[in-house]
Parts: C-alpha cells; sequence; structure tokens
C-alpha cells in the first residue's frame, strides 16, 4: 500500500513537472520574447562570472521596468547556471531552447565552441561578444554566431600593436621578450596562432606560460619561469581566480606592473584590487565604458537596483565586467529592435534574432539615444563580418580604480582579417559537410 | 636532446645560484602548504579509515566563514574564535548526523558520505558567502605581509615573502602540536586505538563517537589554517577547493596515517614539482607540475606500496 502510494505520488509530480514544461513555450511564445542567460555564479569562475550575469540581467530588467521591454513586448529572462562547464553549459542550452530562445551567451570559449556546430540546426544564433572562436568572425562560413565587436585574435594584435608604440613603433619589438601567462584551456590557446604569426613577423619572441585550470591560485612556478626569462612585456589570457592570483604573483617577483598587460577579461576591478598598492599600473584592454557616469546605468539604479530587483551591490555598479555584462545586453536589446523593425512582428524567432544582429548598427548617435554615450566604440556588424574589428583601449589601475591610458586602438585588420577566413575555411572543412550559406543578408 | 636533459638544468642551477635558491625556497612553501591540507585528510583517515573527500570544502568554508564575519563587522580577532566556533559545530554536526548513522557500514559508504557533505558546503557555503572571492584578512590577523630581498653577488636575488615565513612557522607549530596531542594526550592514545581497531577501542570504554567529533574538529581547525594561508597568497574562493587536492599525492607518497609522512611527502613533492617545473617543464612546453606530482608520487610506490611512513598490512592467510 505504502509502495503504490509513493508511486502514485511520483507519477503525479512527473506529470505535474512535464505539464508546465510543455505548457511554458507556449505561453512565452505569445507575450515575451524570450532570453535565456547562460550565467555562472558558483564555483572557480564566479568571481568574474558574478559581475557579468549582473551587468547582462540588470540591463534587460530595467528595459522590461522602464519601457515595458522591447516594441512593446516583455523580455522574459531566465538564467540558467553553467559554472563555466562545457557540460553544463550544453545542458543548459538543451534545457531551454524549446522555449523558444532567441540567442545564446555562452560566456565560455569551451561553451561556445560546444553550441557552433548546434546554433544552425536548431536556428538560434550564438552571441559570443568578445570571446569564443575567432574564425566565427567570418558571417559566410558561420551566419549564426557572432563575436562582435573584436575576436581574440584582434584583441592579441591590439596589445603587440600597444607594446610596438610604447617601444617606438613595431619594428623595435624585434629582440625583445614578449611573455604570454593564459589559462590552459580552450579559451586561452586561442589567440596563440596569431600570436606566434606576429612574432615571426616582427622578429619578438614569445614566451607561453600555461596555467592548468586546477592550478589557478598556484602559480607562483609560472612567476619563477617569468623571472628568470625576465620578459620585456607579460600579456595575460586569464579568467576567474587565476586574475587576482598571477597580478599577486607579478607584485610578488616585483615585475614593471606598467608592462603587464590584461585581456578584457583580466580587467577586473577585483582582480587588480588584489596585488594591493603594488598593482597599480597594471593595464588591460577594454571595450566598454569605466565607471557609472552613464544616463542608462542611472536608470539601472533607479528601476532595478533601487526597487530591489537584482542581486547586484550597488558599489559594482560601474565596475569593468558589470559594464561588459551591460553591453552584452545591449548588443542583445539592439539585436532584437532591429529584427522587429526588418520582420514586422513584435514577438520573433531565433531566425529573426540572427538577422537583427546581422544588421546591428549601434552608431554614436544610437548610443547617445540609449543613455550611453562613449560606452562603447560605434560597432557595426556585416554578413561578412560578424565581429567587426573595433578599436580597443588601454585602462590602467591607479591603485583604487581603472583609468583610460590609451586612444581607441584599431587592430590590424590586414593581418587578422586574411588569417580569419583561412581559419573558417579550415574549420568548415575539418567539420566536413559543414552546411554552406543559404540564410539571406538582411543589408 | 640528451643535453637538455642531462646536463642544462645542472648548469643553469650553477649558473644563477640565487635563482636556485629562490626555487627551492618556492619549493618548500608550496611543500609546507601541501604537508597542511594533508594533514587535515590524514587526522580522519586515521581516526575513521575514511578518505574525507570534503577537506577541500572544509579549507574554503572556513576561510570564508572568517573573512565574512570580518566584513559584517567582526573584529578579526573575534571573527577568528567565532570561526573556530563554527569549525567545532560542524564536527559536532559531522559526527551525529552523518558519522554516527553509518558506523560499520563499509569505507566506500562512508566515502560517499563526504562526497555529499562536500556538495551541502558548497551549496550552504554559497548560499551564505556568495560566489565572490574575498581577500585574506591577512593584516587585520596581524600576520605580516611583504618581502624581504637579499641581494647575492652582483644581480642574485632571492626574494622571501613574509606570509611565506609565517605559513612555516605555524605549519612547524601545527605539526607539534599535532603531534604531542597525539602521542601524550587521553584522548590522543584514545584515537590511536581506534584507529588500530574500532571495535577493540570500543570493548575498553573509548567514546567512537567523541572521538570522531574531536578529530573532525582538530580537521576543522587545520583547514582554518590552511585557508588564511592559501587566501593570504591568492584569494579565499571556491577555486582553492581544487588546490586542496594536491594533498593526493602527497598522501599517496607519505601514507594516509603519518602524521610525519604528510609533511615529509609535502616538501617531496613540493621541492620535485617545483625543481621539475623551472627546469624540466620547458622540454615539454610547461605546465608539468598538475601531473609530475603524481609521477614522483607513482616512482615513490614502485619501491614503498603503503607510502614512505604508512603502516605495511601483512594478512596471513
Amino acid at each position: 500500500m505504502k509502495d503504490f502510494k509513493q508511486l502514485a505520488l511520483g507519477t503525479a509530480v512527473a506529470l505535474g513537472v512535464g505539464l508546465t514544461g510543455l505548457m511554458t513555450p507556449a505561453a512565452q511564445a505569445q507575450d515575451s520574447n524570450y532570453v535565456p542567460l547562460l550565467t555562472y555564479r558558483t564555483g572557480p569562475y564566479a568571481g568574474s562570472g558574478i559581475h557579468i550575469a549582473n551587468g547582462m540581467h540588470d540591463y534587460l530588467k530595467m528595459l522590461n521596468e522602464r519601457d515595458g521591454g522591447i516594441g512593446g513586448v516583455r523580455l522574459e529572462l531566465e538564467e540558467c547556471e553553467t559554472g563555466y562547464n562545457a557540460q553544463k553549459g550544453v545542458e543548459c542550452y538543451e534545457a531551454t531552447k524549446g522555449k523558444g530562445a532567441l540567442v545564446y551567451n555562452p560566456y565560455s570559449t569551451g561553451i561556445t565552441l560546444q553550441l557552433i556546430p548546434k546554433a544552425g540546426v536548431d536556428k538560434i544564433p550564438v552571441l559570443s561578444m568578445g570571446y569564443g572562436l575567432s574564425a566565427a568572425a567570418d558571417g559566410n562560413v558561420f551566419p549564426w554566431v557572432f563575436n562582435v565587436p573584436d575576436t581574440y585574435w584582434d584583441g592579441a594584435s591590439v596589445v603587440i600593436k600597444y607594446i610596438g608604440e610604447q617601444e617606438g613603433g613595431l619594428e623595435n619589438l624585434k629582440g625583445k621578450k614578449i611573455g604570454y601567462l593564459f589559462l590552459d584551456a580552450g579559451y586561452g590557446r586561442e589567440p596563440i596562432p596569431l600570436l606566434e604569426q606576429l612574432a615571426e613577423k616582427y622578429g619578438f619572441e614569445l614566451l607561453q606560460y600555461p596555467v592548468p585550470g586546477a592550478e589557478m591560485q598556484n602559480q607562483s612556478s609560472q612567476w619563477l619561469n617569468v623571472r628568470r626569462d625576465r620578459p620585456d612585456y607579460m600579456v595575460m589570457w586569464g579568467w576567474g581566480a587565476m586574475n587576482p592570483t598571477a597580478v599577486k604573483e607579478a607584485v610578488k617577483i616585483r615585475f614593471p606592473m606598467d608592462k603587464f598587460i590584461g585581456v578584457w577579461w583580466s580587467a577586473g576591478d577585483d582582480d587588480a584590487a588584489a596585488g594591493g598598492e603594488g598593482a597599480k599600473g597594471y593595464k588591460a584592454m577594454n571595450f566598454s565604458g569605466v565607471g557609472s557616469d552613464f544616463p542608462a546605468l542611472a536608470d539601472i539604479q533607479k528601476h532595478v537596483i533601487d526597487p530591489g530587483l537584482s542581486s547586484t551591490d550597488a558599489d559594482t555598479i560601474g565596475g569593468t565586467l558589470y559594464n561588459r555584462g551591460v553591453l552584452n545586453s545591449v548588443i542583445i536589446a539592439e539585436g532584437i529592435r532591429t529584427a522587429q523593425e526588418l520582420t514586422g512582428k513584435k514577438v520573433i524567432t531565433g531566425e529573426d534574432m540572427r538577422m537583427g544582429l546581422e544588421a546591428l548598427n549601434l552608431d554614436e548617435a544610437r548610443l547617445e539615444e540609449l543613455g550611453l554615450k562613449g560606452f562603447a566604440h560605434p560597432m557595426k556588424v556585416t554578413c561578412e563580418d560578424h565581429a567587426g574589428s573595433h578599436p580597443v583601449f588601454i585602462q590602467q589601475w591607479d591603485g583604487k580604480k581603472w583609468q583610460q591610458a590609451s586612444n581607441w586602438i584599431e587592430p590590424m585588420t590586414d593581418i587578422v582579417r586574411p588569417l580569419l577566413e583561412a581559419a573558417a575555411k579550415d574549420y568548415a572543412e575539418k567539420n566536413a559537410p559543414w552546411p554552406a550559406r543559404t540564410e539571406p543578408c538582411p543589408n | 636532446m640528451l643535453y637538455d636533459i642531462f646536463i642544462d638544468p645542472f648548469v643553469q642551477m650553477y649558473d644563477m645560484p640565487d635563482f636556485f635558491l629562490q626555487v627551492l625556497w618556492e619549493g618548500f612553501v608550496a611543500g609546507i602548504l601541501y604537508a597542511l591540507i594533508a594533514l587535515g585528510f590524514v587526522l580522519i583517515f586515521k581516526a575513521s579509515g575514511v578518505f574525507n573527500f570534503a577537506q577541500g570544502i572544509m579549507v574554503v568554508f572556513a576561510g570564508l566563514t572568517l573573512v565574512g564575519l570580518h566584513e559584517n563587522g567582526v573584529p578579526a580577532y573575534l571573527a577568528l574564535i567565532l570561526t573556530i566556533g563554527v569549525m567545532a559545530v560542524l564536527a559536532y554536526g559531522v559526527e551525529r548526523i552523518v558519522m554516527r548513522p553509518l558506523v560499520n557500514q563499509p569505507e566506500i559508504i562512508l566515502l560517499m558520505a563526504t562526497i555529499g557533505l562536500t556538495y551541502f558546503l558548497v551549496g550552504f557555503g554559497e548560499f551564505v558567502f556568495g560566489g565572490e572571492p574575498k581577500q585574506m584578512i591577512t593584516e587585520e590577523l596581524g600576520l605580516p605581509t611583504g618581502s624581504t630581498a637579499f641581494e647575492i653577488g652582483e644581480r642574485g636575488l632571492i626574494i622571501l615573502q613574509h606570509i611565506d615565513i609565517a605559513a612555516a612557522v605555524i605549519a612547524v607549530v601545527m605539526v607539534i602540536a599535532l603531534a604531542i596531542f597525539f602521542n601524550k594526550t587521553r584522548i590522543g592514545r584514545a584515537l590511536r586505538a581506534v584507529a588500530d581497531d574500532h571495535q577493540a577501542a570500543l570493548s575498553v570504554g573509548i567514546s567512537l563517537n567523541q572521538i570522531w567529533a574531536i578529530v573532525w574538529f582538530a580537521a576543522g581547525l587545520v583547514a582554518l589554517a590552511t585557508g588564511i594561508m592559501w587566501g593570504a597568497r591568492s584569494d579565499v574562493s571556491f577555486a582553492l577547493e581544487i588546490v586542496a587536492f594536491k594533498a593526493l599525492p602527497v598522501l599517496i607518497l607519505g601514507g594516509f596515517t603519518s602524521i610525519p609522512g604528510a609533511i615529509v611527502g609535502g616538501l617531496i613533492i613540493g621541492f620535485g614539482e617545483k625543481i621539475g617545473e623551472l627546469y624540466w617543464g620547458g622540454l615539454v612546453g610547461g605546465g608539468v607540475e598538475s601531473w609530475l606530482a603524481y609521477i614522483i608520487a607513482l616512482i615513490f610506490l614502485l619501491f614503498r606500496p603503503q607510502g614512505l611512513f604508512g603502516e605495511r598490512i601483512i594478512e596471513r592467510i
């Protein structure tokens, strides 16, 4: 009898869960645009992931509260915790794609690589903003993947260009040593082919220091190697707990911090602050606004933070990674708005969203209209170029906060673009039969 | 190639003696820290024969509790005392809720229970303290910061971090205290009796429950010390849980039941991985220390399967 009761109860619960699952997409499809957010607020990478997740959530939530959504249609937001784990990321994708997902932001190169082959099959675009597979910038080969405003190869070319400027010209890099400290994962290894090409072209020696994921907080060996090799500059592709540890270790071996430059994902406020007074001078690339002095961020404060609709600590608004999350959601929102204009529909599909992203044109006027004047460099996506290779600036830690330390620096597009196209072709051949593009170009 | 393997590393050691000394120092510090983590595992294994999978997360949990209390306005030393109290409550709770109901169950069941405890502490820790890394309150606790540099010759330089020196001193003090506790006190002798044979210990009136609670508390204190030291070197974050598993090769090497084994094993692994990474790692692209420690442990196992200080068990058929 007891077994029968348990069986009956279990069946009822299972049916309930199943019915809820079946009913949810229909309900969402009728009156809202569904945007799943793959985030990570737990685990070893939470230190970086939390700020990104907050920024992404808060901007879209603000649009709901202030404007009633986009084009009069509310956004249905749902976070799924990936823990920066590719397997969990794919599980999140599979669990949410049937709910009418418009776009995926994996926030992990590992997850992005898993989703790229699925995007075209499921007709849901992947937006890997400033990360993921660099070759995906080739829109003719990857019509469903967007990595605007820049690829890692763009970033790598900018950092070398900046170092060249510091040395009085790229020709002066000959004979120099540039160290590359990277998370030993798909993310950290991504820019190596380009860095090797640039090393050969400009005659500098590229010294590589991989940091295994399990050793993120145990980097003394890598930095002892740095001390012995005496590189002229250090470049870092770090994430999560790797960043603050690296900054501390650099301080510990007395490496000149103004010659230590991180990628835009190593530009968190906590990353630099961990090094204390000694971290003063540490630099990082950036493509999103510094500080909170923007009307859109004030709206987030007013409509989302103050009413208690977010888990964001008020003092983290305006932080580098928070603003990065905001910029990501600006691109999502503008993609939706553009798709609505192109299709005349209010509730759109993933296919519509793909067109919206492909026709994205975030110019200065539009940024000002959004309350984000100067928050990012104007950016434009074309059918051929899904990254756009937009300019990047260098920021520097003054001991308390980041300060812009350079003008906008253009990536070496002439070098990067042919390599990207060759890499895209190579990817398609290795993953044959890779479908030829049939999607119409909205531009 | 042969030159790179057999000659060049030693030439480098000779040419840059200050750097070699720095490598040795870093190896020593790493070894001491690994030994501290391994101590926590050894304590529980000695008392219950269980590999405590939760030791890594206990390090994180202790560190987060300390920093979290301080962030909420509790003075540093009071926060330290309260954290010790929290670890005592945790030990009592583990004994009552996890260990006691599982007495006489196969060891694999107890291992699974500690895995469950790990997930509970991860979730509970994130629920209470959030997932963001926190900076250790090193100065507030009166621990030294900064560094001292010693110049050797014209260009030689050795940099000693004060926190690393403090870690070494604290580790030595903890080992001595634990050695005295196990060898000179009644409870320590009782624990050794439990470690030898649970049923025999029970038959002479030793309370298994009390011993387990004490051992889990001692492991909690070791976790707290480890959390403070590792946290001061980087941050207190959930990534530290992964670092804690660096103790595995130390345990393989030193034996799961030996406190001196944990220390000696930790030092061998610490020195071995640093020297290996710095002088031979470059031959295979670097990043070898994460697996080199296991290779070192396995080489030792070929000659002493029970570990350097482990008990040799001979079962007669």
